[in-house]
């Protein structure tokens, strides 16, 4: 479904990514876990074309996205939940929602996922008119992945969604991406430090090193990878 | 204490809000946008009066006359002010967007400075004389010692204006766009939002805001020249800074405090030093109340 081939991408003149290459099949949950500064969000800014490559070839269902401007990547069907939330502060929470079906036209179709991500969060519900900024962060998460659910993209890009948040909230947000992932069949590609937590929703797993995947093999078998257990699950 | 003259003084100063406001309402929602301040706007409130007159000339020649060559001339300014408006963003500030904020300020101050010469140097560098078109109101007469009749126009023109952008922003899909990208605008991206046709509406909406008041004003004092932009811009970007900048119902209370400030000022004290009061004023907000009457504090928690 997406292909990422031999993508480098800078900053300035700093090189962020220096030949990725991954792949994310339909209906599965991908990970990629890594350091701080591995280049992680870089590779998930890098597909959404907000930091395009400057060379390499990213595919989304067969079709060269990596020159398309961002919004128009957003309408190929792929949406990002970005690190931090990034919730906007002065937007209520229902025009958060509203936002992130901005590209849709079909307003039965939006009550519909409104109702459900209503019916996954329920505390949006109750705060549907307070402004977003006024959130906790664990209801900002929430709010994060309602507002990306209500595009009703095809593949689901999610960065650090446990970043700062408690642990029962961590558990409860996990619980709804295996359900988005199981019962509307959403692509996940997951990018998280906490690579315990990753690998064991996802089904398959990457690990990115200084702009380069050094590994790349089942879930299971990643937890169970020497280097992986010493680096990345601290055991 | 006399009544009469304080009511003058009220009234003449509401006039000169209402004005500033339609310059500042574009000055703040750019700012919004893209954090920059348009020194060039005044120059399309400038432009948009000089269209008016072209427009009114062409059409008086025609053998047209009273209001309806008025509305004419304000609609084509106002649509040739946005014309300016887009093509000015587009050239000197869209690749910019990335440069460090003090590049695109040059810019604009630049942009300010060729309009300025190119109308002096295309029209005239002499006053003009700009026709007075406003009907005599019949319901006005009873008050005519106080207001007249292009005062009532600019009052209802602005609060039309200010209601439609405050709708606008509030409730449609370009204007919950416009809000979220003025907010995040990577985030409003990622959700699908087209940047650029965001921050292109906005200056076609202030342009065109301006250019209205361009029009209103030139029709109420009756002259106009290429540098009566400069003045009313600077005047209108205080009046933005004092309501607080970025914010729409900021710049419209920012514009009307400056407007009855300056208008008491001048008929109680002294009418010598105007402008100077008004840049006085300038400095005591940007030391004591920085982000303005109504505005926001740097920010809130992310």
């Amino acid at each position: 479904m997406l292909e990422l081939v031999n993508i480098h991408t800078y900053y300035g003149n700093i090189q962020a990514l220096k030949g990725v290459c991954l792949e994310v099949n339909e209906g599965e949950i991908v990970t990629l876990i890594g350091a701080n500064g591995a280049g992680k969000s870089t590779t998930l800014m890098s597909i959404c074309g907000i930091v395009p490559p400057r060379s390499g070839e990213i595919r989304f269902q067969g079709r060269p996205i990596h020159h398309l401007s961002a919004n128009r990547i957003v309408a190929q069907g792929i949406c990002q939940v970005p690190e931090g939330r990034r919730i906007f502060p002065h937007l209520s929470v229902l025009e958060n929602l509203d936002m992130g079906a901005f590209l849709r036209a079909d307003a039965h179709g939006i009550k519909a996922d409104l109702e459900y991500v209503f019916e996954l969060f329920p505390i949006l519900a109750q705060r549907r008119h307070q402004p977003g900024g006024t959130l906790s962060g664990g209801e900002q998460q929430m709010l994060a992945v309602s507002r990306a659910l209500m595009a009703r993209p095809r593949l689901l890009l999610l960065d650090e969604p446990s970043l700062g948040l408690a642990p029962l909230v961590v558990k409860q947000i996990f619980e709804i991406l295996r359900v988005i992932n199981q019962k509307n069949g959403t692509t996940l590609f997951l990018v998280e430090q906490n690579a315990n937590l990753a690998l064991k929703i996802a089904h398959r797993g990457y690990v990115l090193e200084n702009g380069r995947i050094t590994l790349s093999d089942s879930a299971d078998h990643l937890m169970v990878n020497e280097a992986v257990r010493k680096a990345y699950l601290g055991l | 204490m006399n009544f009469d003259y304080f009511f003058q003084l009220f009234l003449g100063g509401l006039t000169r809000g209402s004005i500033y406001a339609l310059i500042a309402l574009g000055y703040t929602m750019v700012y919004g946008i893209i954090e920059l301040i348009n020194f060039a706007h005044g120059e399309i409130y400038m432009i948009g009066a000089f269209t008016a007159l072209i427009v009114i000339g062409v059409l008086t020649f025609a053998g047209w006359n009273g209001t309806a060559v008025l509305v004419i001339a304000a609609i084509v300014a106002m649509l040739y002010a946005a014309a300016y408006g887009w093509t000015m963003e587009k050239i000197a500030y869209k690749p910019l967007r990335k440069a460090p904020r003090l590049s695109a300020l040059l810019s604009a101050i630049g942009m300010s400075l060729f309009l300025q010469n190119y109308v002096r140097l295309a029209q005239t560098a002499n006053f003009l004389p700009f026709p007075n078109l406003i009907p005599d109101f019949a319901f006005l007469k009873p008050a005519a010692r106080f207001i007249r009749p292009s005062e009532i126009v600019i009052y209802a023109t602005t609060a039309i204006v200010m209601a439609g952008l405050t709708l606008l922003i509030k409730f449609t899909r370009m204007g919950k766009a416009m809000r979220a990208t003025a907010q995040d605008r990577e985030m409003a991206q990622l959700l699908g939002v087209d940047v650029d046709r965001v921050i292109s509406t906005t200056f076609v909406l202030g342009s065109a805001t301006a250019a209205l008041g361009g029009v209103l004003i030139a029709s109420h004092v009756g002259q106009i020249n290429f540098y009566i932009g400069f003045l009313a811009g600077i005047k209108a970007f205080v009046a933005a800074v004092l309501g607080g900048i970025g914010s729409l119902p900021g710049a419209v209370l920012g514009s009307l405090v400056l407007g009855w400030t300056e208008s008491f000022f001048t008929g109680y004290v002294s009418s010598d030093y105007e402008d100077a009061f008004a840049f006085l004023f300038l400095v005591l907000i940007l030391i004591f109340r920085p982000s303005g009457i109504l505005g926001r504090k740097a920010m809130e928690k992310v």
